[in-house]
């Protein structure tokens, strides 16, 4: 299984994470959709459409339980036949992340992905650095800087 | 405790204080799942009790509920009458069937 980490603090944990829960995918991510690690994808077009639609998914049920005058979901659960979804934001000192996981029923299972994201959770914690200043994102520094964040992600 | 095997997640639990419940659910679904394997690969059918004595207490473990969806998890202290806890748990599992 491939591990590829533009943040190297990442790394650790997320290895620890994909061999103990058995995930096939993972993705650790900022809730804007930036990617900071991923585990198991083998193209970059899937790491931009599942970092885009995960980062909509937050936002929507975050905005949902808003609504609702409730906190913003801890996870959100997805299963289907032969694979499961598993999407949950959580804070630390780099700022808040999301973390996506994908697993396969016959090799891992939900109370898995649960139970071992608990550690991953307070490893990254333990791992992440202090906010600095945020670095201002100009457009056109954008695009270089997804495509430096990708080619990182796939080894380029 | 009772627990869904497919997810691993508890469905109802009475435990004692100090023991993890949803982590002994996840991690007993999942050799749940493990077992099933190699048993139908060595040709026994379907598992029906199992027994993992340790150093400070044993898990022990039967299928339950419609097409064995649910698992009946039972941590006991190191001494238990493992025959009579087996015959409580087998009569739960039916129960639940």
């Amino acid at each position: 299984m491939t591990i590829r980490a533009v943040e190297t603090w990442t790394l650790e944990p997320l290895t620890t994470y994909v061999s103990e829960a058995g995930a096939r995918l993972v993705l650790l991510m900022t809730p804007a959709g930036q990617v900071l690690a991923q585990s198991g994808f083998s193209r970059a077009v899937d790491v931009m459409a599942a970092s885009a639609l995960g980062a909509a998914i937050v936002a929507s049920t975050s905005e949902l339980a808003r609504l609702m005058s409730q906190p913003p979901f801890a996870g959100l659960s997805h299963q289907g036949q032969r694979n499961g979804i598993f999407l949950s934001a959580f804070a630390t000192d780099r700022g808040p992340l999301v973390v996506l996981v994908v697993y396969e029923l016959d090799a891992s299972s939900l109370g898995l992905v649960q139970l071992f994201l608990e550690q991953l959770v307070a490893d990254l914690r333990a791992a992440s650095p202090k906010t600095g200043v945020p670095k201002q994102v100009l457009a056109a520094d954008f695009e270089r800087e997804l495509n430096d964040s990708l080619n990182s992600l796939f080894g380029r | 405790m009772v627990v869904s095997r497919s997810d691993g997640l508890v469905v109802a639990e009475q435990l004692m204080e100090g023991i993890k419940g949803s982590a002994v659910a996840a991690l007993a679904s999942s050799l749940a799942g493990r077992l099933q394997r190699a048993m139908v690969s060595a040709g026994l059918g379907s598992s029906q009790f199992w027994h993992l004595q340790c150093d400070q207490g044993a898990l022990l473990v039967v299928p339950a509920g419609a097409e064995a969806g649910l698992l009946l998890v039972a941590v006991t202290e190191a001494d238990v009458n493992v025959g009579l806890v087996r015959l409580e748990l087998l009569r739960a599992a039916e129960t639940a069937g």
